[in-house]
């Protein structure tokens, strides 16, 4: 039996180098948990039928790398969950939406391109997630809602909640998401794991389904702050495929132990609306950050108070754009009309779910005539602003601390029906992804509701490039060791 | 205040059919949210100066094809809803 709890990537690799197990046999014990687990979780959507077959072929790679003693990547054989928003050629990428029920991707993202040539991974299966990455709790996915696998009543968070359930719930080891305003951080912080937005432009989005296209990442999420740091370096870099995508900052390599100075936004958490947990275990975080060696400061972000409503602008803008290709014409559902231009009406009637329809109905709102200045342009004006108040800290404090969402994870159907309600819920998260600036959320706590241990998070935020920042403090926090 | 009539003509702007029930719930729903991020239009003094531009920059490539003619069809063509051989099917625009 492979302890897959307490599994990590490096544990795996090592077990492969010496021959203890196969990719094929820790594939197969994957496997055995979703078939065991997963009718309650609802963490995939589809598992792979080619799972093993992807494993053999990492297994004849390992044992030639063996054979020639010679070191194999670190990532080879080990299965990797992802988002239904990211191509994997010839298989189904439906979004979680009707109208992409039956659409087989024609090319491969540039991430699992890499993972699967460079590195060898095993793609296990997509996960469950809001329809086009819309929505906070996985409620939104066309084919029935995620539970979070710390308590089924609640919800994993979203919208990559499925790839987060599957991770904590050990159905896979290491898992994809995509975070335009918190997709990755906050249902790694209601499922008790590690998960990171990148700076963005450090991973190429070409193949991901785009949504916010000015906001939307692709990122790791993984049990320990190590994997989720594999999992980024083996999909970072530039790209020629997406014009967005950024050369690396090259930093010097930071010294172990290393003391960060980390700014507090104080003005920020007295706006009321968090949970008295969550301040609680954060005031606790960071004093065992100011204990670790680490100083803690004030900072000001005067206008981060904006970030919701330049968010909620932005986005449905973006989104009204995007999803106008959704229109049964050359690909996905279509529903046929009296004419050619019914066959829209009728096609995206049925195609897209609640959410999705709404954010359009935004979108077109405010890019409409008359409205476009009020809303579009100022949002843009304010989202500068807001960016500029991050380069102003990071010119004082090397990482920022937040918790992660103002509260842990909700029951399913709590927040359905009230779509502002459940907008609120990022306000942790969503600043970041405006500046583009990178964030991690790390496990920091939990808080028992009727017997359940309900997973807190933390948040780190770094400059532009300073992933290699989050992860050293992130690992400092949690007591992980570097290797 | 939107209105019933303004869900209306959004919806056709944006080529979706919706139904009464939807009309009225999309009114209930969306109006909070306008109002919500109203503020912004309410923002006058606002701390810090924006940007001009010129932060941004554009990213330009040949206009060429990087792929062989015919490699990607059959992916492709199998996705179409409908089709006659290899052509895509819709109905007929001018009539």
């Amino acid at each position: 039996m492979i302890d897959l709890k307490n599994l990590t990537i490096k544990i795996a690799h090592d077990a492969f180098a010496k021959g203890e197990y196969t990719a094929v046999q820790l594939t197969q014990a994957y496997l055995d948990e979703i078939k065991k687990n997963d009718k309650d979780i609802h963490a995939y959507l589809e598992v792979y039928d080619n799972a093993l077959i992807q494993a053999q072929f990492a297994d004849k790679a390992i044992a030639t790398a063996r054979a020639a003693k010679k070191d194999f990547p670190l990532l080879m054989g080990i299965p990797v969950a992802v988002k239904d928003n990211i191509l994997v050629k010839g298989q189904i990428a439906s979004s979680a939406s009707k109208i992409l029920e039956n659409y087989r991707a024609t090319y491969d993202a540039t991430v699992i391109e890499k993972l699967q040539r460079e590195y060898g991974v095993v793609l296990i299966g997509r996960t469950n997630m809001d329809e086009f990455a819309m929505g906070g709790s996985t409620e939104n996915s066309a084919y029935g809602p995620t539970k979070n696998p710390h308590d089924l009543e609640r919800v994993p968070g979203g919208s990559s909640g499925g790839s987060a359930a599957a991770v904590a719930s050990n159905e896979t080891l290491i898992a994809l998401g995509s975070d335009t305003g918190g997709s990755i951080r906050q249902p790694a912080s209601f499922c008790g794991i590690v998960g990171l937005k990148p700076t963005y432009g450090a991973v190429s989005r070409y193949g991901v389904m785009a949504m916010g296209s000015s906001l939307d990442q692709i990122g790791p999420f993984g049990k320990t702050v190590a994997d989720a740091e594999i999992l980024f370096n083996a999909i970072k870099g530039q790209d020629i495929m997406d014009s967005t995508s950024l050369p690396e900052i090259k930093t010097e390599k930071i010294p172990e132990n290393k003391k960060f100075k980390i700014g507090v936004p104080r003005d920020f958490l007295n706006m009321g609306g968090i949970d008295a947990s969550i301040i609680a275990n954060f005031e606790e975080s960071l004093k065992k950050l100011k204990n670790l060696g680490h100083e803690i400061v004030d900072i000001a972000l005067p206008n981060l108070k904006y970030s919701l409503a330049v968010y909620y602008v932005i986005v449905p803008a973006e989104v009204s754009s995007n999803m106008a290709r959704f229109d049964g014409m050359r690909y996905g559902k279509r529903v046929s009309g009296g004419n050619g231009i019914e066959d829209y009406f009728l096609s995206r009637e049925a195609g897209l779910g609640r959410e999705v329809k709404r954010r359009i109905i935004i979108g077109t709102y405010v890019l409409s005539s008359g409205y476009y200045d009020a809303y579009y342009n100022k949002a843009n004006i304010v989202r500068d602003i807001i960016k500029d108040d991050y380069k102003k800290a990071f010119e004082k404090v090397d990482i920022i601390a937040t918790p992660t969402a103002p509260s842990v994870a909700f029951k399913i159907g709590e927040k359905i029906d009230d779509p502002l309600q459940m907008y609120l819920e990022d306000i942790f998260t969503v600043p970041i992804n405006l500046a583009g600036v990178p964030a991690i959320s790390v496990p920091s706590g939990v808080k028992n509701v009727n017997g359940k241990d309900l997973p807190i998070g933390m948040q780190f935020i770094a400059n532009h490039g300073r992933e290699d920042m989050l992860f050293a403090v992130s690992k400092s926090f949690l007591g992980e060791k570097n290797n | 205040m939107l209105e019933i009539k303004d869900i209306k003509k959004l919806a056709i702007l944006a080529r979706i059919k919706l139904s009464e029930e939807e009309e009225k719930r999309l009114l209930k729903e969306v109006d909070p949210i306008l109002g919500y991020v109203a503020q912004l239009t309410e923002i006058t003094s606002i701390v810090g100066e924006a940007k001009k531009a010129g932060e941004h920059k554009n990213v330009t490539r040949e206009d060429i094809n990087v792929t062989e003619t015919g490699t990607n069809t059959d992916a492709i063509t199998s996705n179409f809803p409908e089709k006659d051989k290899n052509y895509l099917k819709v109905k007929k625009i001018l009539s």
